[in-house]
């Protein structure tokens, strides 16, 4: 397939190995800070052909993982009322709130709808002038610039019965509440590609400044994440913190600047919980002002929530790189991708799902896995 | 049916049915309506010798042999498709399920569940995609049923199907007959249906040129086991893909699967259509396609057979069985790692970014 069989090249992945087992000399901790990434590397086996020096630590980025339990508890509400059109990114509907997810409400007679972009949902709205059609707007910079266009939509059309279910969160800040952890391993970061696609990578300037660590612009398929490990690892072999970019194919310096225009224009920034992490200064959007009216939390008063976190799911640990999926003592027996105690299990970027899906729990006789 | 892309836009019932354009309670009710569905429209299109006569039930002769027999309901949305229809679905579907025992399928049932307002003209023209994918299966609709269930119940139509087939003596295919050494043939490529459906599905519908395989693979099965080719199993990777399909192999013969991921046969706009939805064509639904596993002197010859028809002509060698790890799936990657594949839980859901 064109632009994706030349990233994926036995020959080509096998030469960045060899560079860079010539250029390690001592143990380093990078983190791989997207759930694509993660996903990547575990069903490509990237971590296990790498040297034994190298250990990569998987980060928080992963969208439908962090989303906080209040937020899917609300979410669960709403979709549950009679007069709504639920619409969601497929991979949220299986994400554990307290008590239930969205395929359960679904099941119970709850109109929710998988879309794949939230301007589907604007037409859903459209096309529905008696349904309030709400949609779950959740992710990273990435997801922000389609749903602050469906907001953007609905109010030059005049959509009233359309409303954004808002959770967005942040990787900057978010590197910053890692490395302020005095749990810390992490030594270089393997930035969000298709974060920076949007944002750019300027913002990453003050953080390898103020903390000295290398942060490298990194994509998703087997050579972009091989030539994000070598050029991290090349940084911190030399002893030298900048912000790189190894994605040049879709990042540049200052990011998609229309996009950055319209996200300024309809979110603004917030503190926000992140699932499993906790509260995290300045990490999220929520509605600016001028488009508050379209805030689904708002609209929809679902009362008092309560919300409950299984005891045994240390998905926040797994979340922060401080243990890996398999060391979860639910990992692969309370907690399976059939009844995931935690969202880390549920998505396809989670890296608990990544772990079970590609079977590094079973020991195999003569296959490395 | 689908194979000129042929879609319901314009097509007149050569049979209107007197005043309703569409389906009404009485359709079901086993009166006049009843009738009037049965004589204008599913006979014409089905007739047959067993069916004419319209009894409660049909009653045919079968050549002596063990009897194959397979049930499946169909439920697709929507109901036409790039590439096909839920009628022709229904019956390729349980064709394929019967050949899948290694048998000639000869006869089937058809039984369809309408809904209040289904439009007449679109079930007339199901039918006749039905009647045309019987003929080129080679099979008989010989008896059926016909309800109703009121609007807001069903998705216009729901179909079952039922078929009969014979097995040819001294054929024992069946996954526990997959043996070490053994290899996996498939007669092309993977993931088309399921990625045809979600291109159209409300909410995700994208541009594509992505059609349907759905087919009727008996034809290609019985030039297999003319030739004598020792076919171990057989399997249509529907429901849970490529990836289902291999781990029952797995686990029902007690062998290991070593599949080589470069060499999976994947359309290349499956395969974008999949990157882009975060998809693994590897657990996608195929409804033409049928994996196939030989002892490995018999590969080469066995796929020569399967590309000489038109629904293998990209038939190729996947994987091979072995003796370590029984009851897994092991797939060598791109990059030259291995990984294991399980099978999937639930659906597998377009992710987020």
């Amino acid at each position: 397939m064109k632009y994706l069989d030349e990233y994926r090249d036995p020959e080509l992945a096998r030469k960045l190995f060899e560079e860079i087992d010539k250029i390690t000399t001592q143990p380093w901790v990078l983190m791989e800070v997207c759930g694509g990434q993660t996903h990547s590397i575990i069903r490509n086996g990237i971590d296990k052909l790498l040297n034994d020096q190298i250990e990569l630590v998987h980060g928080p980025g992963c969208p439908v993982c962090v989303t906080p339990l209040d937020t899917i508890d609300k979410a669960l509400a709403i979709a549950a009322r009679d007069d709504v059109i639920f619409c969601s990114f497929g991979d949220m509907l299986r994400v554990p709130g307290s008590t239930q997810d969205l395929f359960q409400v679904k099941g119970d007679g709850g109109d929710v709808r998988i879309v794949y972009s939230p301007l589907d949902a604007v037409r859903i709205a459209k096309d529905n002038p008696d349904k309030e059609v709400v949609f779950f707007g959740i992710g990273f910079e990435t997801t922000a610039p389609a749903n602050a266009m469906s907001v953007y939509q609905a109010k030059q059309l005049g959509l009233t019965n359309f409303s954004m279910l808002v959770s967005h969160v942040l990787v900057p800040p978010a590197i910053r509440a890692v490395l302020n952890s005095p749990v810390n391993r992490v030594q270089g970061f393997l930035a969000a590609g298709h974060v920076c696609s949007v944002m750019g990578f300027s913002e990453y300037v003050p953080i390898v400044e103020e903390y000295q660590v290398p942060i490298v612009v990194t994509g998703f398929e087997p050579l972009d994440v091989l030539e994000g490990i070598r050029k991290t690892i090349a940084q911190l072999e030399a002893g030298t913190a900048a912000a790189e970019n190894a994605y040049p194919r879709a990042v540049n310096f200052d990011g998609n600047k229309a996009a950055q225009k319209l996200i300024a224009d309809v979110f603004k920034t917030t503190d926000r919980n992140w699932r499993g992490i906790g509260m995290i200064p300045g990490s999220g959007w929520e509605l600016s002002d001028r488009y508050a009216e379209w805030d689904a939390a708002e609209r929809f008063d679902v009362g008092d929530i309560d919300t409950q976190e299984p005891e045994v799911c240390r998905s926040g640990e797994v979340l922060q790189g401080i243990i890996k999926p398999n060391e979860c003592e639910a990992f692969g027996k309370e907690c399976t991708p059939r009844k995931p105690l935690g969202a880390t299990m549920v998505s396809s970027e989670g890296a608990c799902a990544a772990y079970y899906t590609y079977g590094r729990f079973i020991e195999i006789e003569g296959v490395k896995t | 049916m689908s194979d000129d892309g042929a879609t319901i836009d314009g097509w007149v019932c050569p049979m209107p049915l007197r005043d309703q354009p569409n389906i009404v309670m009485g359709h079901g009710g086993g009166g006049k309506l009843s009738a009037e569905l049965i004589e204008h429209l599913f006979l014409p299109a089905f007739s047959n010798e067993h069916l004419d006569g319209l009894g409660d039930a049909a009653v045919m002769d079968l050549p002596p042999g063990r009897i194959a027999m397979s049930t499946d309901s169909f439920v697709v949305r929507p109901r036409i498709f790039p590439g096909g229809n839920i009628g022709e679905l229904a019956i390729n579907g349980t064709v394929n399920d019967v050949a899948m025992a290694g048998a000639e399928p000869k006869y089937v049932s058809v039984a369809m569940i309408l809904e209040e307002g289904m439009p007449i003209d679109e079930l007339a023209w199901l039918v006749q995609a039905m009647a045309k994918a019987a003929e080129t299966a080679g099979v008989q609709l010989v008896t059926g049923d016909t309800k109703v269930v009121d609007k807001g119940h069903g998705d216009g139509v729901y179909i079952n199907t039922t078929g009969v087939g014979v097995i040819r003596d001294g054929i024992d295919i069946h996954p526990r007959n997959v043996q070490p050494g053994n290899v996996v043939l498939v007669n092309g490529t993977i993931g088309d249906h399921g990625m045809a459906i979600m291109s159209v599905r409300e909410g995700l519908e994208f541009e594509s040129t992505i059609r349907s395989d759905t087919a009727a693979l008996n034809h290609l099965i019985a030039a297999l086991l003319d030739a004598e080719i020792d076919v171990r199993a057989l399997r249509d990777p529907t429901r849970g893909g490529l990836a289902a399909t291999l781990n029952e192999f797995a686990a029902a013969g007690e062998v290991g699967v070593v599949v080589d991921e470069m060499k999976l046969p994947v359309d290349r706009a499956v395969a974008s259509a999949c990157e882009i939805l975060g998809m693994d064509p590897f657990y996608v639904a195929n409804e033409g396609k049928v994996v196939v596993v030989v002892p490995p002197d018999q590969a080469e010859r066995a796929l020569e057979i399967m590309r000489a028809d038109e629904l293998g002509a990209k038939a190729t060698q996947i994987a091979e069985i072995v003796v370590g790890h029984p009851g897994i799936v092991v797939a060598k990657t791109a990059i030259g790692a291995t990984r294991v594949v399980d099978t999937q839980v639930g659906e597998q859901l377009p992710r987020i970014c």
